[in-house]
């Protein structure tokens, strides 16, 4: 579905990408694990559109999407729940999540705002609040739900765990979970290894901004190697 | 009456309240120049110096509409708003956002350039001579009694709330001017949703563009045109925008009305030019006790 090959990128002289290949295929719950700085914010800008790639190729549904516009690759249904949230702070939850179906899925904007406000009930009784008073965790379930406006086909889940507390982090994976179970597809970037592996098909380990271990989420979590380095077992 | 040492003429009370509602009137005036510039410095964070050359132009095309073709001024407003907001739109896309890469002192040197292009193309092209649209209907009006309102006036102050009314509507309840109001704040996510920041950007300059034109078609029948029109609403518009809080649809309204009644009054009691200094007198009087402007939203 998602098909990233020898994807190489950088800021200006900076390179950031080395030459990335993963893959995402449907119907599969992917994570892609590194520390701060390895390059996988850098790798989502580049799959949604918001910088172009040096070199490398990214395929979407089959289709070349490296270097096309941000808007066009809405339209096909790849959606990314940024790092840090992003939502709208000068606007309320219910215009938040109007704006997600901004481009794709608009005639059924009335239908899909029932269904986020019933994955997330909190959302509801914040509906008319701008969505910059709402703490970390309701800002998080409001950019996911935002995310589900647009009917995604593959959802890139940037850090959704990031600040949030180890309870709402529980709770996050869950949803996450329950979303994979419903048969979307999702690409899970996240710092949280254990709980990632948990939950997740495959996974990949990006160091430098090189891919260093890939596999099945279940190898990776008793591979000696990854341990050592991330859970200091 | 003694005002710090000068001595102030006492007028009755008809007086001044009929001071206050020929305020009223200037005011919608200076307001409905206020709506363009508060929508583009509220979603670019523009400073936009060519917008009270953009009026002049509008003024223009609204006088030689009416002098060739004898197009009502405001019956123009039907041709000379959807033109402003193609032209504006080409402009920022075309000029502004082109040359700014996105540097604000850039943009703001920009619009300076392209206020100065277009005026002394205005110079060249109709000369600096003053011309008047005349309509059959310029000096009828009605009585208050306190004092005499003419039609036009009336039609400022009516077209300006309703210019205003609508603004606000398109921004709360369309996809785009909720796209505006998302891009103002939130760039990065605005675009992961698959709103195109760079035409969002320009349909604001064409609105706010738009705007400053409707009041070109409601200044025509009372104001001359020439090259320079444009200063002398431009400046009190940008005191009105910080006045109001700078992106606040109703603090200009608000603001330009507080400014024109204002200035009215300060004009009776201290004459015609040393009355101006109230503007400046309510501006800092108000920024001191609330420094983000009447409808400012905290920063």
């Amino acid at each position: 579905m998602l098909e990233v090959t020898d994807v190489k990128t950088g800021y200006g002289h900076a390179k950031v990408l080395h030459g990335v290949s993963l893959k995402v295929r449907e119907g599969e719950l992917v994570a892609l694990l590194g520390s701060n700085g390895a390059g996988k914010s850098t790798l989502n800008n580049n799959i949604s559109g918001i910088y172009k790639p040096f070199a490398g190729s990214i395929r979407f549904d089959g289709a070349e999407i490296a270097g096309t516009s941000a808007e066009e690759i809405v339209d096909r249904g790849l959606i990314q729940v940024p790092e840090g949230r992003r939502v709208f702070p000068n606007m309320s939850v219910r215009e938040n999540l109007e704006l997600g179906s901004y481009r794709r899925a608009t005639p059924n904007r009335a239908r899909n705002i029932d269904r986020v406000v019933e994955i997330f009930p909190r959302l509801k009784e914040r509906f008319d609040q701008y969505a910059g008073t709402l703490s970390g965790g309701e800002q998080q379930m409001l950019a996911i739900g935002r995310g589900l406006m647009a009917e995604p086909r593959l959802l890139i889940l940037d850090e959704p765990s990031l600040g949030l507390s180890p309870l709402l982090v529980e709770e996050m994976f869950a949803l996450i979970q329950k979303l994979r179970a419903e048969g979307l597809a999702i690409f899970l970037v996240e710092q949280n290894v254990v709980q990632s592996l948990e939950v997740a098909d495959r996974a990949y380990v990006m160091e430098n901004g090189l891919i260093t271990v890939e596999g099945p989420a279940q190898d990776l979590m008793h591979d000696e190697e990854l341990r050592r380095s991330y859970l200091g077992m | 009456m003694d005002f710090l040492g000068i001595s102030l003429p006492s007028y009755s009370l008809e007086t001044v309240f009929g001071s206050a509602i020929s305020g009223v009137f200037l005011g919608a005036i200076y307001a409905l120049v206020a709506l363009g510039l508060t929508l583009i410095y509220g979603v670019l964070h523009i400073i936009n110096f060519a917008h009270g050359t953009l009026l002049m132009l509008a003024m223009y095309a609204v006088f030689f509409l009416w002098s060739v073709f004898g197009v009502d001024p405001y019956l123009a407003m039907l041709i000379v708003v959807p033109g402003g907001y193609l032209f504006g739109y080409a402009l920022q896309r075309s000029v502004i956002g082109r040359t700014s890469h996105g540097r604000d002192e850039i943009i703001l040197l920009t619009t300076l350039g392209v206020s100065i292009v277009l005026e002394n193309f205005a110079l060249f092209a109709f000369s600096a001579n003053e011309r008047n649209v005349q309509v059959p209907y310029d000096f009828d009006g009605i009585d208050l009694g306190v004092v005499y309102i003419v039609w036009p006036q009336i039609a400022a102050l009516v077209g300006s709330l309703l210019i205003t009314a609508a603004l606000w509507c398109f921004m709360r309840f369309t996809d785009t001017g909720k796209a505006i109001r998302a891009v103002a704040k939130e760039r990065q996510g605005a675009r992961l949703m698959g709103i195109n920041v760079e035409h969002i950007f320009a349909v604001s300059f064409g609105i706010g563009t738009a705007c400053v034109a409707a009041a070109a078609s409601l200044l025509a029948p009372t104001y001359a045109v020439f090259p320079q029109v444009g200063y002398l609403f431009v400046l009190i518009a940008f005191t009105v925008v910080v006045l109001g809080g700078m992106g606040s649809f109703v603090g200009a309204l608000v603001g330009g009305l507080v400014i024109g009644v204002t200035e009215q009054i300060g004009r009776l009691y201290l004459g015609e030019s040393l009355g101006l200094i109230t503007i400046s007198a309510i501006f800092i009087l108000i920024l001191l006790f609330r420094p983000t402007g009447l409808f400012g939203q905290r920063l």
